[in-house]
């Protein structure tokens, strides 16, 4: 008796399980075969089905980057796409690689989470006949055909200096509020701004440059410390993103708001409150918009075979007109774009 | 038991060996619910979704989910003993940085991997000692040391990658067994599957783990070492994910201090999938395989539908949650039965004398 009951249990059981599982398993093939129609858009339409492959989704940056793409790709017929990993992990990219690559896409435009470690997915994806452009974040120039740089440090640098002599009139003492001391790329700029400023702006005097660490606390701290130290100071030019948000954010209470300058790198959604108000006129960075949209571009040139990524190639990018390759197989988009008062509406990242 | 026990037939029982048949023991098993749901999301996915069906599907999802794989038999009899191994992502982690820089260091990659599958074992022991010396439990401990093993691994090579690794051994990483679909990394996966399933199903060490699971002080008493076990099964872990940060830094050409960040989940996951309590005392690897390949095949078919990341990972929360909750279920099930059916009894017995 008990004997039986224990097995009738175990009948029971067994039923709730298929039960359950069977509901899993409809819920899964729903979304596989809902998926399919996308699958055979991605894959069936000629060679111009181009995916955008940013670092990681749900990033501002890269929705209107993509979206620039988006634009573009329709303006000539393809087929966009946006796949990519929820996190930004240097591995994270390769498994969304290989799936492309087994869909035949035409091309995978990719702003790369690590030089290296997606490189192995796109050379085998390269073999397979697939075009690889990368955009704001490069790979090492053997694993793609081009590189879509978004600025260069000559241009970075003299907007920079442009800005801030306008706003000051070209005259009087400025500072710099930069990252870390030993950062690469801020260290190039910093060099390049007071080339500039000696060059074409002798009026102005660079008295100081200092370093927030790219920490919002210290970078506040030692906006504070530059104004009091220097009473005559006219201008600060901070070329990070953290810098010139904790720069203007102390400005912005201070007996200073108006009468000292403030400009350098930035995101609007970052600053949009500074430059409603007054604190920053204007600040500059490149339009992700455009390089999205260039990058598309780039991609439907290669597919065409227009270009091969060699330097000296030169293909037509929609609005923004013509390009030509440099060397290492880079693009350059361009100056990078002021922000302010009258077109940051524009702008959502 | 009872004297009325036949007498003079010692070996014969009044009760079976087996409360059910082998085939029904072996077909109606949660690792069976695995194995099958697996098949049918393969088959499902064989003819919905394009380009599923092609050999590099099967070459790209062994390579993709192999850390997993290999990581996943320590971490099932460390489950099963009731423990848990959090800190084996950045233990990978770490060995990657260690191959990365003992290689630029001048050493040949196999000495390089020899040492970081040595520190790996310390690394675990480490673990082990703090869970059956100090008597911490392991929930806390690995936490702890999570944070501690990727500390180090991103401490060591900062912000920097090392990426000049021999072509031949990057290229192994990433090569196939002869003319088939199959990477070469399966060899040393179905090597260490063969020792861990021996060890764990067909040895008294396996026997003990399962003991310890269902009660340690039990386990104790019937004479299984619980402090060696555990700590033995920590070092395993150590070593093991060791080897998988070995193979990691070599299929991406890259040694990053934040390789594999978050693999522990993914490990953990795919474990409980497989059928294996997290309160201990109950699983098996075909399951735990099962587990870890129809997170794999779930996220390749739905990634060649065009299918995005975020749903992806809510597909596979709800199958996890759904597995896990299951178990609950059931339980709430049987008894609520139970009980319905005593005071069924009970009414007919109280009715019956009227």
């Amino acid at each position: 008796m008990l004997f039986r009951t224990h097995n009738t249990r175990k009948t029971r059981t067994a039923a709730v399980a298929a039960i359950a599982l069977s509901l899993a398993l409809v819920a899964t093939g729903c979304s596989a075969e809902s998926g399919t129609s996308g699958g055979t858009d991605g894959g069936g339409d000629a060679n111009l089905a181009i995916t955008f492959l940013p670092k990681n989704l749900g990033n501002p940056y890269f929705d209107t980057s993509d979206a620039g793409g988006e634009t573009a790709i329709k303006e000539f017929g393809g087929t966009f796409a946006e796949v990519g990993p929820v996190e930004a992990t240097p591995d994270g990219q390769v498994s969304y690689i290989n799936t492309l690559t087994q869909q035949g896409v035409g091309a995978i435009v990719v702003s790369a989470n690590d030089p290296k470690a997606i490189g192995g997915a796109l050379t085998e994806a390269r073999d397979a006949g697939v075009k690889v452009v990368t955009f704001d974040s490069d790979t090492d120039p053997e694993y793609r055909d081009v590189f879509i740089n978004q600025a260069d440090a000559e241009g970075i640098a003299k907007v920079q200096v442009d800005l801030i002599a306008e706003q000051i009139g070209d005259a009087g003492e400025v500072a710099i509020l930069s990252a870390s001391a030993n950062a690469t790329n801020q260290n190039a700029w910093i060099k390049l701004m007071e080339e500039e400023l000696a060059t074409n702006h002798p009026n102005i005097t660079l008295v100081e440059t200092v370093y927030g660490d790219d920490d919002d606390q210290t970078s506040f701290d030692k906006t504070a410390a530059l104004l009091q130290s220097h009473p005559n100071l006219k201008g600060i030019m901070s070329p990070t993103t953290v810098g010139i948000a904790a720069a203007a954010r102390y400005l912005q209470t201070s007996e200073y708001k108006g009468t000292v300058a403030l400009t350098g790198l930035g995101t609007p959604n970052q600053l949009r409150d500074y430059i409603e108000d007054g604190t920053v006129t204007a600040f500059a960075l490149w339009n992700p918009a455009d390089l999205g949209y260039l990058a598309a571009y780039a991609a439907k040139a290669l597919i065409e075979g227009d270009i091969t990524g060699a330097d000296g190639d030169s293909f037509d990018a929609g609005e923004l007109g013509e390009f030509t390759v440099g060397a290492d197989g880079v693009v350059l988009l361009g100056d990078p774009f002021v922000f302010d008062k009258a077109n940051i509406g524009d702008f959502d990242f | 038991m009872s004297d009325t026990t036949l007498a003079g037939t010692g070996a014969t029982r009044t009760y079976r060996d087996y409360g059910h048949p082998l085939w029904r023991r072996l077909l109606v098993s949660r690792e069976s619910a695995v194995i099958l749901l697996l098949l049918l999301v393969i088959g499902v996915a064989m003819l919905r979704v394009n380009n599923f069906g092609s050999p590099l599907t099967m070459t790209y999802l062994l390579l993709d989910v192999a850390p997993i794989l290999l990581i996943a038999l320590p971490m099932t009899l460390i489950i099963i003993t009731g423990e848990i191994d959090l800190s084996v992502a950045s233990m990978v982690g770490l060995s990657s940085v260690l191959v990365g820089i003992l290689h630029q260091g001048g050493l040949s990659i196999p000495v390089a991997g020899l040492i970081a599958v040595i520190v790996g074992c310390i690394g675990g022991a480490i673990n082990g000692f703090l869970v059956t010396v100090v008597g911490l439990p392991s929930l806390a401990v690995t936490i702890g040391s999570l944070a501690l093993y990727r500390g180090l691994a991103v401490g060591l090579l900062g912000t920097t990658a090392v990426t000049d690794f021999p072509q031949f051994w990057t290229d192994l990483a990433k090569s196939k067994i002869g003319g088939t679909a199959l990477p070469s990394i399966i060899v040393p996966f179905l090597v260490l599957l063969v020792v861990f399933a021996l060890l764990l199903h067909f040895t008294p060490f396996g026997r003990g783990i399962y003991s310890i699971g269902l009660s340690s002080e039990a386990a104790t008493f019937s004479g299984v070492n619980v402090n060696r076990t555990k700590f033995i099964l920590f070092v395993l872990a150590g070593a093991v994910s060791a080897f998988a940060g070995i193979y990691y830094t070599l299929r991406f050409g890259s040694a990053r201090g934040d390789n594999a960040t978050g693999l522990e989940l993914q490990v953990i996951a795919a474990v409980l999938l497989g059928g294996v309590s997290i309160f201990g005392g109950r699983g098996a690897l075909h399951g735990v395989i099962a587990g870890v390949l129809l997170i794999g095949v779930l996220g390749s078919a739905l990634r060649l539908a065009n299918v995005t990341a975020d749903v992806i990972n809510i597909i596979t929360g709800v199958l996890l949650v759904l597995s896990v909750v299951s178990t609950s279920v059931l339980v709430w099930l049987q008894n609520t039965w139970q009980k319905s059916r005593r005071s069924a009894r009970n009414r007919t017995a109280q009715h019956s004398p009227h």
